[in-house]
């Protein structure tokens, strides 16, 4: 067992956890933070993408004791209050999302797209996306939804 | 995923005491092999050894007339350095192909090199590029490390501290990806040097390798036409559901000289 303190979107929280327990598992059984999605367990579809330090990481492929001391969002964190964070306020206007599984972590690998990138073109923002999966959208609103996104916040 | 002893190394030094001080120990670096091979049950160490916090291992220098890589330096900083990408962009690009972005976040090329996959990118541009890997033992060639399916020259308490790439005239790595995994069936790297040409060979086979015919041609005639009639014998290549030994065969020809064209 090991006790580990991880300020997860902005509080700090400190939980004691088996040294196995993922950081997907510590976010949505210690913390109940189920916004954050296991689909394929297996580092590929991008479901349980948060940000950690500043970068996009696939929390079902890390320890929480690893991340001990760090700082994490989740897809819960992003908005303030009621009102959206830009880019789930973009999904929401080109419908970039059906059954919503893939969403959390298409919203937290598409806000690390423009952190590193601010205007990606069309291929750059699919090739981004190499790592999450969707099955329902057939990506063309995700992206439509991210450069629209970008667009916006350039402006802004 | 068994449950194990979790020990984070402050230093190198400490890191080698640990792994070795324990019933089975195992050196994690950004863990995405490690993780997803203890969440299949395939290994059951006692201990993990975390390098994450180890700031000594990380970072990109140049030094004389090579780039100096840490060994916990993630691909992402690898594909974004300003210094790797004037010196040796055909190793950025490699970098920035690995895996996918939240991937390339967390993997390190001291990982990704003592892991030694087979479809691991990084092995062919350290033997195209003839890098010296540095442990906190010694300094091993390029020639020497990759032993096997997974083997290398690294002792059971060896660490790689980091990679010493000598910064070629030109090279390129071309890769054709396996779509889901990003990892390479096929992927060449060629560097050329003044009048010396190495080919490294990923993915093809149970380990790198070099490709001294296509070397001797290429050093000939830099074009992709010196090597146009140069065929990979499919003995002894990986056969998998994702292509035959015979692909695999052709895409090492295919590959290279794709690579031997992007080098300009």
């Amino acid at each position: 067992m090991a006790t580990v303190t991880i300020t997860v979107n902005g509080k700090p929280e400190t939980r004691e956890v088996e040294n196995r327990t993922l950081l997907v598992q510590f976010l949505r059984e210690h913390l109940g933070l189920t916004g954050t999605h296991v689909g394929c367990d297996t580092s590929q579809c991008g479901a349980c993408v948060v940000e950690i330090d500043g970068y996009s990481a696939k929390s079902c492929t890390m320890l929480a004791t690893q991340v001990n001391g760090s700082k994490v969002t989740t897809i819960e964190g992003l908005a303030k209050g009621d009102e959206l964070h830009p880019m789930q306020a973009a999904f929401r206007e080109h419908h970039g999302l059906q059954c919503g599984f893939c969403t959390p972590g298409m919203v937290m690998s598409a806000v690390d797209l423009l952190r590193v990138n601010p205007k990606p073109d069309e291929r750059q923002i699919r090739e981004w996306l190499e790592g999450n999966i969707c099955r329902c959208t057939g990506y063309h609103n995700i992206v439509k939804a991210i450069a629209a996104c970008a667009e916006s916040t350039a402006k802004a | 995923m068994y449950n194990f002893n979790y020990h984070q190394a402050k230093s190198v030094d400490e890191a080698a005491k640990l792994v070795s001080g324990v019933e089975e120990g195992k050196v994690m670096a950004g863990g995405m092999t490690l993780i997803p091979t203890l969440k299949q049950r395939l290994a059951k160490p006692s201990d993990v050894v975390d390098l994450g916090k180890i700031a000594e291992l990380k970072g990109i220098k140049k030094e004389g007339n090579a780039i100096v890589i840490g060994a916990m330096t993630r691909h992402f900083d690898v594909a974004n350095s300003d210094i790797v990408k004037s010196a040796i962009p055909g190793l950025a690009s490699l970098a920035g192909h690995i895996g996918d972005p939240a991937v390339r976040n967390r993997g390190t090329i001291g990982g990704s090199i003592a892991n030694n996959d087979p479809a691991a990118d990084y092995p062919s541009g350290v033997l195209a590029l003839n890098a010296t890997i540095i442990t906190n033992k010694r300094k091993i060639a390029a020639d020497d490390f990759f032993k096997g399916l997974f083997e290398t020259a690294l002792e059971p308490n060896e660490l790689i501290t980091a990679v010493s790439f000598p910064i070629p005239e030109k090279s390129a790595y071309m890769k054709f990806p396996n779509p889901a995994s990003r990892y390479a069936i096929v992927g060449v790297y060629v560097a050329k040097t003044g009048a010396n040409v190495r080919v490294g060979v990923t993915g093809a086979g149970p380990v790198a390798f070099r490709h001294k015919e296509m070397e001797a041609a290429l050093t000939k005639s830099f074009t992709p036409d010196a090597i146009k009639d140069i065929k990979q014998k499919q003995d002894g290549l990986n056969a998998d559901i994702h292509a035959s030994a015979e692909y695999r065969a052709h895409l090492v020809n295919v590959m290279a000289r794709r690579a031997v064209t992007a080098c300009g």
